[in-house]
Parts: structure tokens; sequence; C-alpha cells
């Protein structure tokens, strides 16, 4: 279990996109993360609120949805996106702290199902929930 | 029966150029992901250069999936304003004064649908957008970004908007 999160941790640091947009992992275990990512005015979508754009949203939930994938107990050696369906409920508030929870809850022998929630620091109104399908590369040898 | 003269080219091109300027620049987060919008007449291409920032897969190496996502989406917003301004820009009724300053209201993304058909390379990639149905108050907006090859997408996206409410636009 150490081990998944040493790698995924890794993973989530190595990726420069990530670092770039300031994402940390929170947590992180059998097939569920949670990434989150700090309000950032180069971030902003709408200068006259300070909201975010839905695009940073969008990359934060792929974030968390392939970091579900790849602590999924089918340990996938890597993983990649083939489609993200994301629906936005309301803006993020401005000045918060943006967490997105991603769940991969079904794994075929090469594709990977995953939903994923956004919330502000009103966790009872997500601010935007999607749901995904990646790729999956399991490791050479392993049948499912 | 005299015509009125055409406007001189040069008008009409700064005019244009003023008003996608002030729809693109007014927006953080497009300046962050460096993305510049390359116009022919009404025709809007969205360029991404590349920078090492936007990977995702530092092994293949790849750009970020949400990259990819927020390129489609800026690139469908731009041209879903663009088309919306259009008919008032070219007859004249945006206040010339009004060009370039203040933001502009933009549409609302309701919900994001993204088909990654290839991996993102680290090199330039481009955009285009097609307004499907544009009414009143929603709108459903087609994305397409590509990079070496025009006919090789490497990801496709479908967008429906909020379109901003002019009342609130006339009240601030």
């Amino acid at each position: 279990m150490t081990d998944i999160l040493k790698i995924a941790r890794q993973f989530i640091e190595a990726i420069p996109h990530a670092a770039a947009m300031g994402m940390e992992l929170a947590d992180l275990g059998d097939g569920r993360a949670t990434i989150t990512m700090p309000w950032d005015a180069r971030l902003v979508g709408d200068p006259e609120t300070g909201v975010l754009h839905g695009g940073a949203v969008s990359a934060l939930m792929d974030t968390a949805s392939g970091a579900a994938v790849m602590c999924h107990p089918a340990a996938p050696r890597s993983t990649a996106t083939l489609d993200l369906r994301i629906d936005y409920m309301r803006p993020a508030t401005p000045g918060q702290r943006v967490t997105a929870r991603a769940e991969c809850h079904h794994v075929t022998r090469s594709v990977a199902f995953v939903r994923v929630t956004a919330t502000d620091e009103d966790e009872t109104r997500p601010v935007a929930m999607g749901t995904g399908a990646f790729t999956l590369d399991r490791p050479s040898g392993v049948v499912a | 029966m005299k015509r009125p003269m055409p406007e001189p080219v040069q008008v009409v091109k700064s005019r244009r150029d003023a008003v996608l300027a002030r729809l693109v620049g007014g927006v953080p987060y497009i300046q962050f992901l460096g993305i510049r919008f390359d116009r022919r007449g009404d025709e809007v291409t969205a360029v991404l250069p590349f920078d090492p920032k936007l990977i995702g897969n530092p092994a293949l190496p790849a750009l970020h999936g949400g990259v990819t996502a927020a390129f489609l989406e800026v690139a469908a917003i731009i041209e879903l304003s663009w088309v919306t301004l259009w008919e008032d820009m070219e007859a004249g009724r945006m206040d010339p004064g009004a060009v370039g300053s203040g933001p502009l209201q933009l549409p609302k993304t309701i919900d994001f649908t993204v088909d990654y058909l290839r991996a993102g390379l680290p090199r330039d990639a481009y955009a285009r957008a097609r307004v499907n149905r544009s009414g009143r108050r929603y709108a459903s907006v087609q994305v397409e970004a590509w990079q070496d090859n025009r006919d090789r997408p490497f990801a496709l996206g479908s967008v429906h908007f909020l379109m901003p409410d002019p009342m609130d636009a006339a009240t601030r």
C-alpha cells in the first residue's frame, strides 16, 4: 500500500502541468484519489469575479481521475484519458481551494471507468461532476 | 446614385482584431496556457504553442489531458462569442470607443465532453470550433484540435453553453 502511495505521489509530482497549476495529492488508494489545487489568479476565467476557468477545474479533475486509475488494485503500468465528460454545476468560489475526488469504480482488461467530483470549501454543493473512460495498460503476464 | 465607399481594409481589420483581442485579453487562464488566436476574415484558429509546463506524461512525453480539454473549451468559448458579436461588429453597432476597454461577458460552460483520439505530442496544437446551434439562452458548439496534420485530429470536443444575459450586460 505504501508502495502504491509512493509511486502515485511520484506520478503526480512528475507531471509538469500538475506542478505548474499547484496540484497536491491529498489522499490516495484502492482506486480512489483526492487532489487539491489552491485558487490562483493565473487560472482565473472571469477577471470581473475572479472565478477559476472551467478548463483549470477540468485539468484538476482529469489528473485526479488518472491517479485513481493508477492506484486501482489492477496496478496498471500506465493510463491515458479516452473520454471525459464534465458537468459544471456552479462557479468555484474565488479564493477557495478546489478539491477533486475521483473513484475508479470499474475496470475491464483494457478500460477503466471513473467518476469524479470537484468541490470548493463548501463540500456539500459540488462545483462540477464528471465521468471518464481511461485506457488501462496492465502489467505484462497478468490476465484479468 | 452613388454607393458609399467601402471602408478601407485596414479599418475593418483593426476593428476585428481589436474585438478579438478584447475577447481573449481579459482572461488570465488563456494567458497562463499561452493560447493565441489567428484570424482570417471571420475564421478564427486557436493556437497553443508548445511549452514544457503543458506536459502531462513525461515518459512519452505527451500533453496533459487537462490541457487538451482546456484548449478545446477556450477555443469553443471564443468562437461562440466571436460569432455572436460578428453581426453587431460588422454593422458598426459596437461602440468603437468601447472596443479595448473592459471585459466582455463570456458564455458559461454547462457541460463538456472530450474525445481523446491520440496522445497530444510535444508540439504546437491548433483548434477550430463550429457553432452548431446558438439560441437566446443556450448554444451547442463542436471543436476539434490537431497538430501536424489537419486531417488527423488528436481531440474532439462537444460543449453546451449558457449565453450571457443581455439584461445583465445592460445594467453593468
